[in-house]
């Protein structure tokens, strides 16, 4: 299945990935030889099968609500060279 | 043309559990920045959820109340967008298959009942929080922006109504009667101010029964600008439709100084939230002996207390609404019954001059001065004629203000009442002999003598006369009957 | 035989036993690490001082009469892709350059537990995304054997690490074949538990349906040992199973007769090179002298299972690695950024290699309106029949096995730059992950001079029989064969 230059952007932009002209390029090209590839799959009749997302038995687990000892503010924000006062700096939203 | 306004509302009621949705950090609010986060709630790599079981009870909790089925087994998913206040980029939401579905709530409107559906009532986590640096504070015009995970992943209830609301004051009302149910159950602290509890709302003008176009509105951060907003965006829509002019399908945001709503574009927005079920989850498959034991354990609501205090203690409907809309003020005047005075005089004194004053002195209920014994004490001062109706507001007032006792006040002011026949028929004496020509009126019948001689008897006790002694006195002596 | 050629139950008992310290065998492997990684590169980043100071703790412990953990200063490589507090932990990743965790992964505080000493983090593909270990930021591994040839991947490091003398056994993480198709590259055993044994808390996540963590070590018996120390119930992983677990090395006792195993047709078959068609086919018969009755199988869903994966996986990650945006860690792009979502858009872009962008495109993609139907629910619906598939031969076999990877060691750059090639070196291994069931490969000799993995598939948490097959096997096998360094 041959996906367009279009949509290599759309899902660029959705996935927060700045791409050069020569790699929405290259992409397209994977991506459709992946696509078609995987597309085998649609010929196989699911239509009584229901999805499968785990593979585990299991359900309800919980946690009780109890208080654990958060991190430090200086743990919290020592992996980031741009917090201020104990915060996240970011450049503009909007 | 017949227009009618089609209003449907998404609530994200935060829940006050002790710790976070998915780790152990404190769930409380405040705090200096990232104080209260954790590998989980900062999205670190690696880190995996573990669902907070109160917060689930409490979620089912609050669908029970709202009539709500609870789903068999219902998952979690992943909604995907980026965001700088989300850790993970996705936010751990419900989707397809939500913890609870098809309830209702009913919001008394005073000659009418709104009945709302509710499409759902699900569990999900919150964001972090930006602090948006430069001019205004506000998100337009910032530089740059300060990132606070405090509050990521704090429970949220999420609940959905069916478009079913048709007016402003219908939301508020609901709105309302929702806030009152969360605090009734005691899983949520409810302050839109603190954004604790929040409500968007998508709107939209029919036109001869044709649906309109859907506006979503957002920032309505109390009762007053949900009405506001609401009323205005109702209008704008109105007048629009009126001149022929289009809408267009649009998030809108709500600007509370300005009073009015503004297009939300943002170039960021794109919406595909790509839902898929969250595989570091398993499902939720409720026991049902636990669903039962909630329903069963679930406290009285306020639609059954409004309705209990018209029917038990006789009240009329809109003090009934009044006092119920807040636990804490039904409460206060329960225990004010007990003192075994009557709930009518009780319900107008806590509807009226005792709410002005908490409200003038914005101090909540819990925290009033006057203690629910004291209120009855008032009232028991003033039906056994120590103290007149007026005279019971001074000392109420002078209560709140010291926080003394009614009867401590009546006594160290010495202001209970001149009841004794005895002591009161010497002033009756007097007046009658100091006024001559108003005891001749009284004596051939005319009514306005009465209220002169009274005024009379009140300068000369300084108001502690008791009226219907001094009264039955002056008739007595002057007209030979009472 | 040298300590770098002993295996780790050995290394454990002369520590014991006294007749060499902790420290002198951190010494001797940190010199063999000093001496081979130049050629090898099986590490992003070596401990030594850390290993060190653990070893000397060890060895006072051990002079005070402390137990000091089961294996007690015995040495492990971890892959890069497991938090380990204080230590640098890039899964491979320009985007985690240098980045310090603030926590250790479960199975990390556990190997600790054990009185292990961690000898360094292990290279792998970026975010565990390669069957090469050529996706790494930090360069490629090469495979102990050839020079030239690539390790496998993504746990390429872990595998070489162990293949190469430089640790007796490591830690790797298997989300398609990651643990078993470089074990198979590199002639070692590697085990692929039954998903929900061991704990994912501080494994990177790539796609958390699949990954699982686990042993990669030169026996049988090492890797039943490691399984042991690592597998468990974890309250930090909602997806870990609860309960006791059976003794995974007392499970070896070679008895194996009279146990039915289906060779799996759709994995042996077509597009498997003719030295591994060989070398499977002698240990099939190898395995029916030990007493095992096989028989071919087919399991026809198992035709979709690379491309139920190739969907899945992806999806998966797009969403798992969104976190990397540079707000809270990692890697920020430098200079001013006209708004927020222009830093993100050039944080990932320049943060992130090509598979991993490749694969996030990919999965965004499917997961994107008016595909996610088409593509991910259907996946998941062939993995539905993936697993039925399974359940039904579970009727009938105690084991399942195959070859683990079609072809042996390739060529460095020889399959680089086409993705789909690249993936069909993982057809063997995926649909164990895709059904959450335990895998183990064994090396069952050589063709070429480059080590063939032998596969055995067995039910959810059958871990001691799929052990015990292999140790079985092992045994009969005799493969004692070494790289030359
Ligand atoms: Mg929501
Ligand atoms: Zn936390």
């Amino acid at each position: 299945m041959a996906i367009s230059i279009e949509d290599v952007e759309h899902v660029a932009r959705l996935a927060r990935l700045k791409l050069t002209e020569e790699e929405k390029e290259t992409y397209r090209r994977q991506l459709s030889d992946v696509l078609e590839h995987a597309r085998k799959i649609s010929e196989v009749d699911t239509s009584d099968v229901p999805p499968t997302s785990h593979t585990l038995p299991l359900r309800n687990v919980f946690r009780e609500d109890s208080l654990r000892p958060s991190l430090s503010v200086k743990e919290a924000t020592g992996s980031a060279a741009w917090a201020v006062e104990g915060a996240f700096k970011v450049p503009r939203i909007i | 043309m017949e227009y009618e306004t089609i209003i449907g509302l998404e609530i994200h009621a935060e829940l006050s559990t002790e710790s976070k949705m998915f780790c152990g950090c404190s769930a409380s609010f405040g705090g200096g920045p990232n104080t209260k986060t954790c590998p989980v709630c900062l999205g670190h790599p690696g880190s995996l959820p573990v669902t907070n079981m109160k917060a689930i009870e409490y979620t089912m909790m609050l669908a029970l109340a709202l009539n709500c089925e609870i789903t068999p087994r219902s998952v979690f998913h992943r909604k995907n967008y980026f965001y700088p206040d989300m850790p993970k980029n996705f936010q751990i939401s419900q989707y397809d298959i939500p913890l609870s579905t098809d309830g209702h709530l009913d919001a008394d409107m005073n000659d009418y009942v709104r009945k709302v559906g509710i499409t759902r009532v699900h569990i999900e986590e919150d964001t972090g929080k930006s602090i948006h640096i430069g001019e205004s504070g506000r998100i337009h015009g910032a530089e740059y922006s300060l990132e606070d995970f405090n509050r990521a992943g704090i429970p949220l209830a999420e609940i959905v109504t069916e478009p079913d609301i048709r007016s402003a004051e219908e939301a508020r009302a609901f709105m309302q009667l929702l806030r009152a149910t969360l605090e009734y159950l005691g899983i949520s602290d409810c302050k839109m101010e603190e954004g604790s509890l929040r409500c968007d709302a998508n709107i939209s003008v029919a036109v001869d029964g044709k649906l309109g176009t859907k506006v979503e509105i957002k920032n309505m951060n109390s009762f007053r600008s949900l009405f506001r907003a609401l009323s205005y965006e109702e209008e704008r829509q109105r007048f629009a439709l009126e001149q022929g002019g289009g809408l267009i399908q649009e998030t809108r945001h709500w600007d509370d100084a300005e009073g009015k709503t503004h297009p939300l574009r943002s170039k960021e927005e794109a919406f595909d939230y790509r839902y898929f079920p969250e595989p570091d989850l398993v499902p939720i498959e409720p026991d049902p002996e636990w669903v039962d034991r909630l329903r069963e354990n679930l406290p009285e609501l306020p639609q059954a207390r409004f309705h209990r205090f018209m029917e038990q203690f006789g009240l009329a409907r809109d003090i009934a609404s009044m006092l119920t809309g807040e636990k804490a003020l039904a409460d206060y005047f329960e225990r004010a019954v007990e003192t075994g005075q009557g709930p009518e005089e009780l319900a107008k004194w806590i509807a009226g001059d005792l709410s002005a004053m908490l409200r003038e002195a914005v101090v909540p209920i819990q925290h009033c001065p006057v203690a629910p014994r004291g209120l009855g004490e008032l009232v028991a001062l003033v039906n056994q004629k120590v103290i007149s109706g007026k005279m019971a507001k001074e000392v109420l007032r002078e209560a709140f203000e010291t926080g003394k006792g009614p009867q401590r006040i009546v006594d160290e002011k010495g202001l209970s009442q001149i009841a004794d026949a005895h002591e009161l028929e010497v002033v009756v004496d007097e007046v009658i002999a100091e006024n001559p020509g108003a005891a001749d009126d009284m004596r051939t019948g005319k009514e306005q003598a009465l209220k002169f001689m009274m005024g009379q008897v009140m300068k000369k006790t300084r108001g502690k006369a008791n009226p219907e002694v001094a009264s039955r006195l002056l008739k007595q002596k002057l007209i030979g009957r009472e | 035989m040298k300590i770098i050629e002993k295996d780790a139950l050995s290394i454990a008992g002369l520590i014991k036993g006294r007749e060499i310290s902790a420290l002198e065998v951190t010494r001797v492997f940190l010199e063999r690490i000093d001496k081979v990684e130049k050629k090898v590169k099986a590490y992003i980043n070596v401990a030594a001082e850390l290993a060190l100071s653990r070893a000397k703790e060890v060895d006072m412990e051990l002079a005070d009469g402390v137990e000091a953990g089961v294996f007690g200063g015995v040495p492990i490589a971890v892959k890069d892709v497991l938090t380990t507090r204080g230590f640098p932990t890039t899964c491979g990743s320009k985007m985690l350059e240098g980045f310090v965790p603030v926590y250790d992964a479960t199975v990390v505080e556990r190997i600790g537990r054990a009185g292990t000493v961690m000898l360094g983090k292990a290279n792998m593909d970026e975010f565990a995304m390669g069957s090469s270990t050529e996706n790494s930021y930090f360069g490629p591994t090469m495979n102990p054997w050839d020079l030239e040839r690539v390790p496998g991947g993504s746990s390429g490091g872990s595998a070489a690490a162990v293949a190469a003398g430089e640790a007796p056994w490591a830690l790797g993480s298997d989300t398609g074949g990651s643990i078993r198709q470089p074990a198979a590259l590199c002639g070692i055993v590697g085990l692929k538990p039954t998903y929900g044994l061991v704990s994912r808390y501080g494994l990177v996540a790539f796609a958390s349906s699949l990954d699982q963590v686990g042993p990669m070590t030169r026996t049988v018996r090492d890797c039943a040992a490691l399984l042991g120390v690592i597998a468990g119930y974890d309250p930090m992983d909602s997806t870990s199973i609860p309960g006791e677990l059976p003794d995974y090395v007392g499970a070896l006792t070679g008895e194996v007769k009279g146990l039915k195993a289906g060779v799996v047709r759709e994995l042996s078959s077509e597009g498997i090179d003719t030295g591994v068609r060989e070398r499977f086919g002698e240990t099939v018969s190898l395995l029916e002298k030990l007493g095992v009755a096989c028989e071919e199988v087919s399991l026809p869903s198992f035709a979709h299972g690379l491309s139920a994966y190739y969907i899945i996986a992806p999806a998966e990650a797009s969403s798992n690695l969104a976190r990397f945006d540079g707000v809270r860690y990692g890697y920020r792009a430098p200079g001013e950024s006209e708004d927020v979502w222009e830093m993100y858009d050039r944080t990932r872009a320049e943060g992130f290699g090509g598979e991993v962008k490749r694969r996030i495109m990919l999965g965004t993609y499917a997961l994107s309106a008016g595909y996610y139907d088409a593509y991910y629910a259907q996946a998941q619906k062939i993995r539905t029949l993936i697993v039925r598939d399974f359940g039904r031969a579970w009727d009938e076999y105690d084991v399942l096995v195959s070859p683990t990877s079609p072809s042996t060691a390739f060529k460095l750059g020889e399959k680089v730059d086409d993705p789909l090639t690249m993936y069909l070196s993982d057809i063997c291994t995926i649909p164990v992950n895709l059904a959450g069931i335990p895998a183990l490969s064994l090396p069952c000799g050589l063709s070429d001079g480059l080590p063939v993995g032998f596969q055995v598939m067995g039910p959810p948490l059958e871990e001691p029989k799929v052990l015990n097959v292999a140790y079985a096997l092992e045994q009969a096998i005799g493969f004692d064969a070494r790289p030359e360094l």
